[in-house]
C-alpha cells in the first residue's frame, strides 16, 4: 500500500511580497545610542574659520592624511597640518570634526573597517594631545568601502589608505 | 534601479576532467565538469500535466540536486511513467538509474495545483517515500525545492537546504542593494537600496530579520531590520564605529564591534539596543564575532598576537576568561564562521597573496583549504554544513560562489550586471 502524505506547504516569501527602498527608521535608541552624526549645515551662519578651512593658501585646506602600507601612524609630513587642525578646534569649542579612516581594498572587509578606525584613532589622539577637546572629535572608519582610486596596484592602494578631516556643518 | 528578479548563472563544477551539458537545464546556464564516479545516478521524469503549468517542477528539483555535486541526472527520453504501476524497472537499470523520480500535477480550483510525487529505489522496486502537496500557482518553485529537499534527505541522509535563502549586497554603480533571494538565486528582493556601502548582513536564527551596517549616515551603524514589515531599528548607533553584528543562538542578543572605548571591540547588546555590555578587552582589534550554535562561545578576528588571527572566547567569562588562539599557520586568518553543529568553522586564510576558504575542525585543528581562487570573502556555511557560499572575484567583477565542505564540487552566483558581495546563508524554514 503506497500512501501519500499530505502536507500543505508554508508560504515563504510572504515576507518579501514588495519591493521597498528606504525603509521606515525606528532608532529606538536615539537616547543612548548617540545618532548625532549630522554633516549638514546647522542652517545659521558659517562661522569664520571656514574661509580658512577653503583659502588654498592655508594648510587648514589639506585634510587628508596618507599612509605607507600596513602602517598607521601618522607620518612627519602631516603632523604640522594635524596639529593645525587641532589648534582650529582648540581655538574653536564649537568647531567639530569627524575623521574618516579608510584602507585598501585587500582582505576582510569588517577587518579593514578596523584597520581604517586605528588610522582614523591615530589622528584623533594626536588631536587630543595637541588640546582639541574629546566632545569635538569623533573617529569612524569606512574601511575600504569608500576608495578614492579605484582599481588595484600600488598607486590607487596609497590613495585609499588615508584618513580624511572633515568638518561638521561644511 | 535594481531588477526585481535577478537571475544567477550557475556553474557547477566537480574537479576532475571532461564536460557534460544538460541542454534541458539551459535557462539556468548549468554547466557541470567532471565525472564524479560517486554520484547518485537518479532519473527525473518529467510530472504528467506540468508542461500546462506556468512553472515547470522538475527542471527545478533536478538543478537543485545537480548543484550539490552529489547526483547525476539519467536520461528519461521516451519514458513517461507518472504512478508506480507504469513503471518498468529493468528499463530504469539499463539506463543506469538507481533512484527514479515519477509524479503528477493536478489543477484544483482557486488557482491551486496539487503535486504528487514518488522517490522509487530502482533495484529494490519499492517507494522510498513520496509526498503530495498543494500549493497557490504562484509557488510551485517553492513546492520543487521542497521535493528536491525531500529527495536529497531520502538518498543523502542529510537536510537539504534548497528552501533556504539567502542575503548579499548588490552593488550597481553608486547604488548598494541589500538582496534576499531563494538558496538558486531566484525570487531576489531588495530589502533596502542606499548610495552608501552596506555590508555584514546577518539573519537572525528565525530567519525573520537581518542585522546588518549601513553607511548611510556617513559612519557605520548596526540596524536590525524585519523582513515582513520592512521596520528597522538601529541597535548600535554610539559615537565612533558600529560594525560586525552577529546573532546570539535564542535571537535575543547580538554581539557588535564597537570603537569607542578605544580600539575596535566586542561588545553585546539586546536585539532591541539595550543592555550594552563588553565582552573582549585588548588594546588592539577584536572584530567579526560570531557564536557557537550552543550559543556559549564566540570566535573571532583579533590582531593581538600581531597579525589577525581567529580566536575562541567564552560568552559567560567567568566560565573562561580567557580567550584561544585557534589558528597558527599564515599571517592572516580571518572571517570566522560557526558550522551548524558547532564542530568545525569556515574562515579565510592568505597565503602567497591569495585569500582563499578554509575550513578547521575544532576537535583536532585540522585545517583545510577549499578554494584555488584569489579573492574569496565573507564565507557562510549552508545550514546542513554540506556548503561554503562566500564572495569571490573573477574578471574584476565581484560573484558568489558555493564550495562543498570537503572541497569537491564548486558553483558561482552571478548577476547579470554588477558587483555582488557579503553573503549570508539563512537558516533553515521553520517546518524542517
Amino acid at each position: 500500500m503506497k500512501k501519500l502524505l499530505s502536507v500543505s506547504l508554508i508560504v515563504l516569501l510572504s515576507a518579501c511580497a514588495s519591493q521597498t527602498t528606504q525603509p521606515e527608521v525606528d532608532d529606538l535608541n536615539s537616547g543612548s545610542n548617540m545618532g548625532n552624526t549630522n554633516l549638514s549645515g546647522s542652517g545659521s551662519g558659517r562661522p569664520g574659520y571656514f574661509n580658512q578651512l577653503q583659502d588654498p593658501n592655508s594648510i587648514l585646506s589639506q585634510r587628508s592624511v596618507y599612509y605607507d602600507f600596513d602602517s598607521y601612524s601618522v607620518k612627519g609630513e602631516y603632523r604640522e597640518m594635524v596639529l593645525a587642525h587641532a589648534k582650529l578646534l582648540r581655538d574653536n569649542p564649537d568647531a567639530s570634526v569627524i575623521l574618516q579612516g579608510n584602507t585598501d581594498d585587500r582582505g576582510s572587509r569588517e577587518y579593514n573597517l578596523a584597520l581604517g578606525q586605528r588610522r582614523a584613532d591615530g589622528v584623533r589622539n594626536m588631536m587630543a594631545l595637541a588640546g582639541a577637546g574629546d566632545s569635538q572629535i569623533e573617529a569612524v572608519s569606512f574601511g575600504e568601502e569608500k576608495p578614492r582610486a579605484l582599481g588595484s596596484g600600488e598607486s590607487a592602494w596609497s590613495q585609499n589608505r588615508r584618513t580624511d578631516i572633515v568638518y561638521r556643518g561644511e | 534601479m535594481f531588477p526585481d528578479r535577478i537571475k544567477f548563472l550557475f556553474c557547477a563544477l566537480i574537479l576532475s576532467c571532461g564536460w557534460i551539458s544538460f541542454p534541458s537545464l539551459a535557462q539556468l546556464n548549468i554547466e557541470i565538469f567532471g565525472g564524479g564516479a560517486a554520484r547518485i545516478p537518479i532519473a527525473i521524469v518529467p510530472f504528467a500535466d506540468e508542461n500546462r503549468l506556468q512553472q515547470n517542477i522538475t527542471s527545478v528539483i533536478g538543478a537543485d540536486l545537480q548543484r550539490t555535486g552529489l547526483f547525476k541526472l539519467v536520461d528519461t527520453s521516451g519514458a513517461s511513467p507518472h504512478a508506480p504501476a507504469d513503471v518498468v524497472f529493468p528499463d530504469w537499470v539499463n539506463r543506469g538509474a538507481s533512484a527514479l523520480v515519477i509524479g503528477r500535477t493536478v489543477a484544483m480550483p482557486g488557482d491551486q495545483v496539487e503535486i504528487q510525487f514518488r522517490l522509487m529505489d530502482v533495484s529494490k522496486k519499492t517507494q522510498l517515500t513520496g509526498l503530495g502537496i498543494t500549493v497557490p500557482s504562484s509557488q510551485l518553485r517553492s513546492a520543487a525545492h521542497r521535493i528536491a529537499d525531500v529527495i536529497y534527505e531520502a538518498l543523502t541522509g542529510d537536510v537539504g537546504v534548497f528552501s533556504t535563502r539567502i542575503a548579499y549586497v548588490l552593488k550597481q554603480g553608486n547604488k548598494y542593494a541589500l538582496q534576499v533571494a531563494d538558496a538558486d538565486g531566484y525570487n531576489a528582493q531588495s530589502i533596502i537600496e542606499y548610495n552608501e556601502p552596506i555590508i555584514s548582513p546577518a539573519w537572525s536564527p528565525d530567519g525573520n530579520r537581518l542585522a546588518y551596517v549601513s553607511f548611510e549616515n556617513k559612519k557605520p551603524v548596526v540596524y536590525v531590520q524585519t523582513l515582513a514589515t520592512r521596520q528597522r531599528h538601529a541597535v548600535a548607533n554610539f559615537k565612533g564605529s558600529n560594525s560586525a553584528p552577529a546573532w546570539s543562538p535564542d535571537g535575543n542578543r547580538l554581539a557588535v564591534v564597537l570603537t569607542g572605548q578605544g580600539g575596535s571591540q566586542i561588545f553585546l547588546i539586546n536585539a532591541d539596543g539595550s543592555g550594552l555590555q563588553r565582552l573582549s578587552r585588548s588594546s588592539g582589534i577584536d572584530t567579526e564575532p560570531n557564536f557557537s550554535p550552543d550559543g556559549r562561545y564566540i570566535l573571532f578576528t583579533s590582531d593581538r598576537g600581531g597579525s589577525p588571527q581567529i580566536y575562541r572566547m567564552a560568552v559567560t567569562q567567568s566560565e573562561n576568561p580567557n580567550a584561544e588562539r585557534m589558528t597558527f599557520e599564515g599571517s592572516y586568518n580571518v572571517s570566522p564562521d560557526y558550522s551548524h553543529n558547532g564542530k568545525s568553522y569556515t574562515f579565510i586564510h592568505r597565503n602567497n597573496n591569495q585569500f582563499n576558504v578554509a575550513v578547521q575542525e575544532i576537535g583536532s585543528r585540522q585545517v583545510q583549504i577549499l578554494t584555488n581562487s584569489k579573492f574569496d570573502e565573507s564565507p557562510s556555511f549552508a545550514p546542513n554544513g554540506k556548503m561554503i557560499l562566500y564572495a569571490t572575484e573573477i574578471n574584476g567583477r565581484g560573484i558568489l560562489s558555493a564550495v562543498s565542505s570537503d572541497g569537491q564540487t564548486k558553483q558561482h552566483l552571478s548577476v547579470q550586471s554588477g558587483d555582488i558581495r557579503e553573503p549570508a546563508w539563512g537558516p533553515l524554514p521553520k517546518w524542517k
